[in-house]
């Protein structure tokens, strides 16, 4: 057994190593209406010009607290139901041709990234004139995605000595108002992945209490039986 | 339920009916009331049960699945997220199912433990055992074929990855690699194959392979943790082993306790980490199938892992990968020659001696820490600093995956050696509760 | 096992058969709401079997279109005085008063509509579920007692215009007026009625 235990020590001294980028922590809170009604605008505002979420449909929002007429006038845009899912215009074809790759779909992209990725990613943006929209990003280098939010935001730009991001000029918003929306815009992109989760832990809580019930009962039956064996 | 045992006389009505065209009583009785099992089962003995159960949830969540899932490789990934959100509760029965795959191997693998414990393959159970190795084999490919239809990164590289495999093979290899995918790679012919030995062919196979593994379970009688056959010690009048009870009551209520206790487990997962931290569902299976872009890290389920690292663990030879890909397969076929490679006097690990102690732990621990390397690329230890001779330059978790994979080889290899040699200690004649 | 010294407490184990019984029974039934569940109308049939606008004004009188709802052909049809005319005949119809409810309360009466020209109607034969041919003049292929109505190819099935069906048909009721109702003059929302616009 010595020989495994020296194996262990000899191979715990080697550190995980990756080139991993350090993320922020998302708030997420999926039990937050009002966050995730604001997420829910600013990603039919900005998002869904280029992304589609073609696995979601409007309807769903009802959920999240928004009326079927809210949903209707303030979310959808022209020819749209509320039953359908939120699909994009801009073909594929289009937009690989002016972001050099196709915006992928954003139904899911909260369980394919996690939510800190994402809530670093839209935080992450800085003017870079040798990329072709622009923009750079320090979470998804050369990324081809220009900074929809920038007037929201203002710029940035990378110091190349601190490897910092520093501010270059004011947006609407300011710093903590910004990280606010994109906060509420990754609370939303958690619950959009699986629009069930809350339900469906919920529904955990009942399912586990009646197991504990019936545990209970079937180890006294158990004991109640195995009364007669010696 | 225990008069039942002793009306022996001929049932009337409706099951009277029954027993005259069908044997039905006979069947209760032979397999359950009069099934006589050995009165010292500790829980090591639920996993047989459970693997029972698990697969039968698999079948029946699998086919409400197949209602709403499509075998196409432009709508798979709808489909599955289809089921995800628009069909009513169908994230329910998906997480049931992805839950109920992986947990499947751990109850099997815990079953295969015990067998090895107790000594479950020794005569008369070799057949039993053959019949389990098979079960576990056919369920491995089952739930290969099953993980590509998501259609996500992982279920499409991990295919392309393991389908390639067969190509490593001398001669046939790359023809034979072409036929099992239909096409030149990975594609929507190979999803449609896929989905038909995963839905029909192998479920059948599994469930005939799981009644003849019950057959061979009853007529050679179950074995325990003590190894005691305990029919040689019957009630003279009777003819009822003395050690045995019937598998109803005692046993059905039994397992109906482990049943429950594995519910909870099962639930927990299913409706708090149905990911299980990208175990059981991977954070890059959410993004579909792109036969143009490799994802960074690429890695089977974990329930393959062990095997994988034997894969990579052994070094090509002549530049071919084909030595790591027949390891790979014989460290899943050897299973089969257990029966014969064990030479001990006894059976269970009680009256073991400390030499199959050690290397059964030896087994276990290379095992995990395999299955756990397989998990991860192969440079997360770094490499060895060239100042080592003939390390230097070689990555370090690689090296322990060689390691561990001749410890592996080693318990089954080694076995006639040291299962012979083992001071073994006296059985008693009764068990022991 | 009788030899055991203690006695056994039948009582006890009844009662705890019974619970446990009782209690996987409801656990089983639990388990079998959500499989069951899964095979209703999934989200996307739902929002595809959505309630559909339909204009009315370009139906002519005496003209009949066909609208689809749920996939189903729903004719909007403008009868005509005479043709309303020809609904006062009676005697050959099984369910002249529409008394089984194969229509919404407020199209229970002599025309089967809201507004007594304007028809609107599930084409599909109570009988076996064929789409009934519109006949809508009199005489013709129909015979000369033919007073307007719609005739089922498959088992020869006659309704009047109302959707009425005649005496000795295989069709046992009424064809079916769906849940509709006029959001303003000109447009009516078939699969909504006037107690659950949305």
């Amino acid at each position: 057994m010595r020989f495994f235990i020296i194996i262990f020590l000899f191979i715990s001294s080697f550190s995980f190593s990756a080139e991993n980028i350090e993320l922020s922590k998302a708030p997420v809170d999926l039990t937050d209406n009002q966050s995730l009604q604001r997420g829910a605008r600013t990603f039919t505002n900005y998002c869904l010009n280029c992304h589609s979420a073609k696995y979601m449909r409007y309807s769903n929002l009802q959920d999240i607290g928004l009326s079927a007429e809210t949903i209707k006038n303030d979310l959808l845009f022209t020819g749209n139901k509320i039953g359908d899912t939120m699909s994009v215009n801009m073909s594929m074809k289009d937009s690989k041709k002016w972001f050099g790759a196709s915006p992928p779909d954003l139904s899911v992209v909260a369980r394919s990234r996690g939510a800190d990725w994402i809530y670093s990613y839209m935080r992450g943006f800085y003017r870079d004139p040798t990329r072709p929209m622009g923009w750079n990003n320090t979470v998804y280098v050369n990324s081809a995605m220009p900074h929809i939010l920038w007037e929201l935001e203002g710029e940035k730009i990378l110091n190349p000595k601190t490897k910092k991001l520093e501010k270059f000029s004011s947006g609407k918003l300011n710093a903590k108002e910004y990280d606010a929306t994109i906060a509420d815009l990754t609370n939303y992109l958690v619950y959009m992945s699986e629009p069930d989760q809350l339900k469906r832990k919920k529904m955990g809580y009942y399912v586990i209490g009646f197991l504990l019930l019936l545990l209970f009962l079937t180890i006294n039956l158990k004991k109640e039986y195995w009364r007669d064996i010696k | 339920m225990k008069k039942n045992s002793k009306t022996q006389n001929k049932s009337v009505g409706l099951i009277g009916w029954v027993d005259e065209r069908f044997p039905l009583s006979s069947f209760i009785k032979n397999h359950l009331t009069e099934y006589y099992a050995p009165k010292n089962f500790n829980f090591w003995y639920f996993f047989g049960a459970l693997a029972l159960f698990t697969f039968v949830m698999q079948i029946l969540t699998g086919i409400f699945l197949t209602m709403y899932y499509k075998p196409d490789a432009a709508q798979a990934f709808a489909s599955v997220e289809f089921i995800m959100r628009d069909v009513s509760f169908g994230w329910l029965i998906r997480y049931m199912h992805s839950t109920g795959a992986s947990l499947f191997f751990v109850v099997i693998y815990l079953h295969m433990f015990r067998g090895l414990m107790y000594g479950s393959y020794k005569k008369p159970r070799e057949l039993l055992w053959l019949f389990g190795v098979a079960i576990f084999l056919l369920l491995m490919a089952e739930s290969f074929f099953g993980y590509l239809l998501p259609w996500g990164q992982m279920s499409y590289w991990g295919a392309q990855v393991i389908v390639n495999l067969f190509a490593t093979i001398p001669f046939i290899g790359p023809d034979l690699a072409e036929w099992v995918r239909g096409d030149y790679l990975v594609s929507d012919a190979t999803l449609n194959r896929f989905f038909a030995f995963h839905v029909i062919a192998l479920p059948l196979a599994l469930a005939g392979l799981i009644m003849c593994h019950l057959v061979a379970l009853h007529e050679v009688g179950s074995n325990n943790p003590d190894g005691i056959e305990i029919k040689d010690t019957k009630d003279k009048k009777t003819g009822i082993p003395l050690d045995g009870i019937p598998f109803h009551p005692y046993y059905t209520v039994k397992d109906l306790t482990g049943l429950t206790v594995f519910l909870i487990v099962f639930a927990s997962i299913i409706f708090f980490a149905p990911e299980m931290g990208g175990y059981f569902l991977e954070a890059n299976n959410f993004v579909p199938a792109d036969p143009l872009v490799t994802p960074s890290h690429i890695a089977p389920t974990w329930y393959f892992t062990p095997f994988y690292s034997i894969l990579r663990a052994v070094p090509p030879i002549l530049g071919s990968q084909f030595p790591g890909v027949a390891a790979m397969g014989l460290s899943v076929l050897i299973f089969f020659f257990v029966p014969w490679l064990d030479k001990s006097k006894v059976r269970s690990i009680r009256y073991k001696g400390i030499l199959y102690k050690k290397w059964l732990a030896a087994f276990v621990v290379s095992f995990i820490i395999l299955g756990y390397l397989g998990t991860v690329p192969s440079n997360i230890w770094g490499q060895f600093s060239s100042i080592i001779p003939l390390l230097g330059g070689v990555d370090v978790a690689t090296f322990v995956a060689r390691i561990f994979t001749l410890v592996y080889f080693a318990f089954f290899i080694m076995m006639p050696i040291y299962s012979k040699k083992d001071v073994t200690k006296k059985v008693p004649k009764r068990v022991t509760m | 096992m009788a030899k055991s010294s203690k006695k056994i407490d039948l009582k006890r184990r009844k009662f705890l058969l019974a619970a446990t019984s009782a209690t996987g029974a409801v656990g089983v039934c639990a388990l079998g709401v959500p499989f069951v569940s899964s095979m209703s109308p999934s989200e996307k049939a739902k929002a595809a079997g959505a309630p559909v606008t339909f204009d009315v004004t370009q139906v002519s009188n005496g003209e009949l279109k066909t609208a689809e709802w749920r996939g189903q052909p729903v004719w909007v049809l403008n009868r005509t005085e005479k043709m309303l005319s020809s609904l006062d005949d009676k005697e050959i119809l099984t369910d002249p008063d529409s008394n089984s409810p194969q229509q919404p309360k407020n199209c229970q009466n002599a025309t089967r509509s809201i507004k007594p020209n304007l028809l609107v109607m599930v084409g599909i034969c109570t009988h076996l579920g064929c789409s009934p041919s519109p006949k809508l003049k009199d005489g013709g292929d129909m015979g000369n007692n033919w007073e307007g109505g719609f005739f089922c190819p498959c088992h020869g099935s006659k309704f009047d215009l109302a959707g009425r069906v005649y005496k000795g048909s295989p069709a046992p009721t009424n064809l079916v007026i769906p849940p509709y109702r006029y959001s303003d003059d000109k447009t009516i929302i078939i699969g909504e009625s006037d107690s659950e616009k949305g």
